[in-house]
């Protein structure tokens, strides 16, 4: 049994029970055991209409819990008869899900452990594997969001731009335990551009396609980064690649230019380049500056800074750099690249250990360690 | 079976025999260290002695209540704390005596010239749940 294709059906089933009445916490809890009922039953009985199942299992499950809810409150007149079986519009079920676990009176690890579960049919034990935290702490964050959206009204539209921010961090998280959550949200990012005609999803989604194309190049057999100009380009894997520019071409024609679009044509380029040094760095820097336009985050104006280096030369790029503030993260990292670039090894080497100290993560501090430790190696120290 | 935390220090542990900051290693004995480190926490699970591991950040803050209504005092990162924990690895074990022995394996990783570092580790006993049966 194909475990995704059944969680794939999970926010259109949701989204059923929910539009016959039934609130959303509850919903969910029934499609999660229906899920569970479908992974026990169907090895050996597969179903013909797989959805439809589903939906019988879980509207079951729900009238199940809703009985014994009633029941342990004494209340005799709370049951709820099946409606009539009719076309459900599974598309706007969907899309509403997605607003729902995304909405902003969530905290963002809420709505990313919300959409996780209701959204991408995931377990609370999947995810608090995927999370590094206790199954039990998971579960209070779960049932806390739903608690917190329960009183959201399910037909009317959200933002597009709150579902992007978290697909956005689900993907970022990388992986870690049994479930590949880059995976995971490029499959979810793929239903949503499916449900949605909006440039910024279909930005996202090329965003997502591009660097998770480079995957396989991105750590080496010990598990150490290896750095963008470094990767064998030969592991990247151009049908994604291909995938990627095709739908961020798409939504460029449209004349629509957001955050995601823009970064999507910034890893569409380094995808482009044969070889690192083949980088069409100017193009670069001009979607670098239309990205800090659209932002004006720091963290953009340090990697423009990075490809300033590369298109104009170190010197312009520690030009750049110095406008920036000093306790920016990884600031050091680029300043200690460039000065390499420029030629002052003393200098870089104690940025490079100055960065390593300051690494947000394991994989980035013995990285800039081994950089600080290959020019002090190479100076004879 | 006990538990017991094993301590890894930035500064506070007595000096390590092959005592040279790591970025005046070269990058392969950079590698060598961390495939040793790796390699630990495999065996450790694999022998079923494993429970966790996490390293920190050099750099945190002191935190304290000021009193009903106002934010919370902080203050360092101080530069003269004595003792600076760098990470930990949690182990579930036999006994003390095979405590001991894991964190002389794990002091065993290489260092500078791919020698062992004879780092000092720190092995603190958790204090557990009292036994059901006390007389």
């Amino acid at each position: 049994m194909n475990e995704v294709l059944l969680r794939s059906l999970t926010p259109s089933v949701l989204g059923v029970l929910v539009r016959r009445g039934a609130d959303f916490a509850a919903a969910e809890d029934a499609v999660q055991e229906a899920l569970a009922d479908a992974v026990r039953v169907w090895p050996a009985d597969p179903p013909r209409d797989p959805k439809g199942w589903l939906v019988t299992a879980a509207w079951r499950r729900f009238l199940d819990a809703t009985r014994a809810e009633a029941a342990r409150r004494r209340r005799e007149d709370l049951v709820v008869e099946e409606p009539a079986p009719g076309p459900a519009p599974a598309v706007d079920d969907t899309l509403q899900l997605y607003f729902l676990c995304a909405h902003p009176l969530l905290t963002p690890s809420s709505a990313v452990a919300l959409t996780l579960r209701a959204v991408g049919g995931l377990t609370t034990r999947q995810i608090a594997q995927a999370y590094l935290v206790p199954e039990a702490t998971m579960a209070q964050r779960i049932s806390r969001a739903k608690r917190t959206v329960s009183g959201v009204r399910f037909d009317r539209p959200g933002d597009v731009a709150t579902v992007l921010r978290v697909l956005y961090l689900v993907f970022n998280e990388g992986y870690s335990g049994d479930v590949d959550l880059a995976a995971e949200a490029v499959r979810l990012t793929r239903q949503l551009a499916a449900t949605i005609d909006h440039p910024e999803v279909a930005g996202l989604l090329a965003l997502m396609l591009l660097h998770h194309a480079r995957r396989s190049a991105r750590t080496a057999p010990d598990g150490s980064l290896v750095p963008l100009a470094e990767q064998d380009r030969g592991r990247w894997d151009t049908v994604l690649i291909a995938e990627g520019v095709e739908i961020l071409q798409a939504a460029l024609a449209r004349d629509r230019l957001g955050q995601f679009q823009a970064q999507a044509a910034i890893a569409a380029l380094h995808a482009d380049a044969p070889r690192a040094e083949e980088t069409d760095w100017v193009q670069i820097v001009e979607w670098y500056d239309e990205l800090a336009r659209l932002t004006d985050s720091p963290v953009v104006r340090l990697n423009r800074a990075v490809a300033v280096g590369e298109a104009d030369g170190p010197r312009a790029g520690l030009a750049a750099l110095a406008a920036l503030d000093e306790s920016l993260p990884r600031r050091a990292a680029v300043a200690a690249y460039l000065h390499e670039c420029d030629g002052d090894l003393a200098t870089a080497a104690r940025l490079y250990a100055e960065a390593a100290r300051n690494a947000p993560n394991l994989a980035e501090r013995a990285h800039l360690t081994r950089q600080a430790a290959r020019l002090n190696t190479h100076r004879g120290l | 079976m006990a538990k017991y935390l094993l301590l890894k220090h930035y500064r506070g542990a007595p000096a390590a025999a092959n005592d040279v900051p790591m970025d005046r290693w070269t990058p392969e004995e950079i590698s060598a260290h961390m495939r040793y480190m790796q390699d630990f926490a495999d065996r450790l699970e694999g022998s079923g002695e494993f429970v966790d591991g996490q390293a920190l950040a050099p750099e945190g803050t002191f935190v304290r209540y000021d009193g009903e209504g106002r934010p919370p005092v902080t203050d360092g990162p101080f530069a003269e704390t004595k003792d600076l924990i760098a990470g930990w690895m949690m182990i579930d074990v036999d006994s003390y005596e095979r405590a001991v022995e894991l964190a002389g394996e794990l002091s065993a990783a290489p260092g500078a010239g791919g020698k062992p570092i004879h780092e000092w580790l720190e092995l603190r006993p958790l204090l557990t749940a009292p036994p059901t049966i006390t007389e």
